[in-house]
């Protein structure tokens, strides 16, 4: 049986939307399912390996209805099947579970979604900013975020050769 | 913003006062670049070590948003400077999936000769930094001098030496001649008795050896659950390379073994690249041998790649199809869709994540590094070693600070 | 003593020339490599090109034993301040090489992360372009480093002292001047 049998068969009444692009093969699901489906996807069909944790910011995407759309890549060891899993969340407050638990790669792939884009992950362990400096306070991939910073760049002492 | 040591205070409970903390990095010799680590120590045991990355964070995947697919490329390069191609590949090979373009065969066995050059190269590297931090400095010197003569093979097909920004989408900037062919082919010949000579001064070399075996152990289980690929994951016995499993470009015609080990530490690691090597100048010898003739672009029919130049400056219909491709408002028809590639780059895999939005230029341009994921892994290995191992652990990582932070 | 019981071997010079001459022929440099422009250091100090011949081959990753930072590669915002930290270490006198274009000026990374230009935080001597440059100019440029220091150095360093001000650029841009203050009004807001 197929992954998609699988999953249609698991979650009978909730709307998981199948498609193929190129040799992807991607299933969207709704963020309030996605503890169970990991959790399905880990022991029923085996994807061992969680090789990719990322974010998409839709806020200037033509047509778009959500605001962030998260996006997981599993990856079955033994028999090197792919999946590509996406999520959708939205403003206030974008909140969706951790697949530390289950896949211990999840630890910094979250954090870095996290720090770019502000969606916390409840149930991580060690949730905080990794790549831009703690005293930051914006989430710079964001697309209301400008390329060039808000001067947080420039914002530092100058030291002079006379006084070094 | 002042450069504080923050998160001290976390790691130290008031009854474990023998506990020591030491600051290792961002500016260190043995992070080769800008990592950082806060270890704690009981006596020279390493108790726990906390990663701080980002110093070199630069907006990569902020810039892949405001440059179209060609122009990214010269970001791409900048990210893993160890083996600037292999990133060229990876994104084009993206970008290509994105688009639906089929390759010409002659593109397909260039690439794969570059991508493989690139695999020596990255590995050469990292050999030679791996004897270096352990005091070994011979073994370095002469795989700097190896790198020199792959630095002047993609000069000669690229016109730079280190940051080549040589493929474009649909094909690469010029095609190369026979003299270059001829090139390799003599780079070829020199290597393999400097890959014996290394092998001698290393692999059976007793200070080397006490220093990296069973140092480092990584296994299977935690391997697959960290995410680690490339030769990290085969050096601890995960049989995963996307060279076969997903096979692109040319690497279904070829024959070639998948190197791999089962020890899982640092001299396992050190075995797995060695091998690599010569698999990797096997593939280069096929290709060589066979790298077919005929057009190196796809045609210019489609709108993706400019014609050559001839027929920009003799014929009417290139030279439309010239401002076909030049013109900003003009350009491919993205789709409106979403992609995730990846290729074994020489560290892993290397994946990008697309979002087309029918413009020139990603959406979203997100990159899958290796080296993000397995320095996530060195905590976990590094515990209960000895605080001169961290050196030789991390040297067998592979680390890449600019890939790493991006 | 007249200038012909000067014996043959003997030459007359100023402490101030001494003194430079045998630094510009000693520096030891600190490679500050964050990024591919330290890949190109060390080719520089590899079999190829061996820095050697200029005598400035002992490289010493401790700041406190060396006269002339490398600043190879672009510098982010989180490293900036350890970058000055290091500069702060390091004992006089002591010269600064801005090596590549991303250094100097912030390169092709224009973007919220990367300090434009290390020129602007702390005291630069030689820029040498090229992204990365090859070994023959960064060869060129610790060359012309060492000219500098022979001709203007002093014994006690006080050609240093006259430069009490930034010598790079100021945030040109008017709009980057209010980002910067809103950006500071909103720390000392959350502070």
């Amino acid at each position: 049986m197929s992954t998609e049998d699988v999953l249609k068969s698991k979650f009978l009444d909730d709307t998981l939307t199948f498609s193929q692009f190129r040799d992807n093969r991607r299933v969207v699901v709704p963020a309030a399912k996605l503890q169970a489906i990991f959790q399905c996807l880990k022991s029923d069909l085996g994807f061992d390996m969680l090789s990719e944790v990322t974010a998409v910011d839709y806020l200037e995407y033509e047509g778009a209805t959500d605001r962030f759309g998260v996006v997981y890549v599993f990856i079955n060891v033994a028999t090197g099947e792919r999946l590509v899993l996406k999520t959708f969340v939205n403003d206030p407050k974008p909140t969706l579970p951790s697949a530390y638990s289950l896949w211990k790669s999840a630890d910094w792939l979250e954090r870095e979604v996290f720090d770019m884009f502000g969606i916390t992950f409840t149930g991580h362990p060690d949730l905080r900013r990794i790549l831009t400096p703690d005293e930051f306070t914006a989430n710079p991939l964001r697309k209301d975020y400008p390329l060039k910073g808000r001067g947080e760049r420039h914002n530092f002492p100058v030291v002079t050769r006379a006084e070094s | 913003m002042p450069f504080e040591v923050s998160d001290l205070a976390e790691m130290d409970a008031p009854e474990k006062e023998y506990l020591w903390t030491l600051n290792f990095g961002p500016q260190h010799p043995a992070t080769h670049t800008t990592l950082r680590l806060v270890l704690t120590l009981d006596g020279e045991t390493v108790v726990n070590a906390v990663p701080h990355i980002g110093y070199l964070h630069s907006g990569f995947e902020k810039l892949g948003e405001h440059l179209d697919f060609n122009q990214y490329v010269t970001i791409v390069d900048r990210m893993n400077y160890i083996s600037p191609l292999a990133n060229e590949i990876a994104w084009h090979h993206a970008v290509e999936k994105l688009l639906g373009i089929e390759l010409t065969p002659r593109c397909k066995y260039l690439r794969t000769i570059l991508a493989e050059l690139m695999r020596l190269h990255d590995h050469l590297l990292n050999v030679g930094t791996t004897g270096l931090d352990l005091g070994a400095f011979t073994a370095f010197l002469y795989a700097f001098y190896q790198r020199e003569k792959i630095y002047d093979i993609v000069e000669t097909a690229s016109g730079q030496r280190f940051h080549t920004s040589y493929t474009r989408v649909g094909g690469v900037m010029f095609d190369v001649n026979n003299a270059w062919v001829d090139k390799v082919r003599d780079f070829l010949k020199g290597f393999m008795p400097v890959h014996a000579e290394v092998h001698r001064l290393l692999t059976r070399n007793r200070i080397f050896i006490d220093r990296i075996k069973g140092v480092g152990y990584l296994s299977p289980e935690d391997a697959i659950s960290m995410g680690v690929t490339g030769p990290l994951a085969r050096a601890s016995g995960v049989l995963r390379d996307l060279r076969k499993d997903e096979p692109y470009l040319a690497y279904p015609d070829l024959d070639f073994k998948v190197v791999a080990s089962k020890d899982g530490d640092c001299y396992g690691r050190y075995l797995v690249r060695m091998q690599e090597m010569l698999e990797s100048v096997k593939i280069i010898e096929q290709c060589l041998e066979n790298i077919p003739a005929g057009p190196v672009n796809i045609d210019a029919e489609t709108h993706i790649v400019p014609p050559a130049k001839p027929a920009v400056y003799r014929s009417i219909e290139g030279l439309i199809q010239h401002f076909e491709v030049m013109m900003p408002n003009r350009g491919y028809d993205t789709p409106r869709d979403e992609i995730y590639a990846a290729t074994e780059s020489p560290n892993g895999e290397l994946g990008f994540y697309i979002v087309g939005d029918g413009s020139p230029r990603a959406y979203r341009a997100r990159t899958r590094p290796p080296s993000y994921i397995h320095f996530a892994v060195f905590p976990h290995i590094i515990k209960g070693h000895q605080l001169s191992d961290v050196v030789a652990v991390l040297g067998s990582l592979n680390i890449i600070a600019a890939e790493l932070d991006r | 003593m007249a200038m012909k019981d000067v014996p043959d071997n003997i030459f007359m010079t100023t402490l101030d020339a001494a003194a430079s001459w045998a630094r510009a022929n000693s520096l030891w440099p600190m490679p500050f490599a964050t990024a591919c422009c330290g890949i190109e250091l060390m080719a520089t100090a590899s079999s190829r090109f061996d820095l050697a011949r200029f005598g400035a081959e002992v490289m010493r990753f401790s700041p406190r034993q060396c006269d002339l930072m490398i600043v190879a590669g672009r510098v982010a915002m989180k490293m900036l301040p350890v970058l000055q930290r290091i500069w702060l270490q390091m004992p006089e006198p002591k010269w600064c090489i801005s090596m590549g274009a991303c250094a100097c000026t912030g390169g092709v990374f224009d973007t919220y992360a990367v300090v434009q230009g290390i020129d602007r935080f702390i005291p630069v001597d030689m820029y040498i372009p090229g992204c990365p440059p090859r070994p023959e100019q960064l060869m060129a440029g610790i060359i012309a480093l060492q000219d500098k220091i022979k001709h203007g150095g002093t014994l006690n360093g006080t050609e240093f002292a006259r430069r009490d001000h930034s010598t790079g650029p100021v945030p040109f841009d008017k709009d980057e001047l209010i980002r910067i203050r809103e950006a500071n009004e909103q720390l000392i807001s959350l502070n």
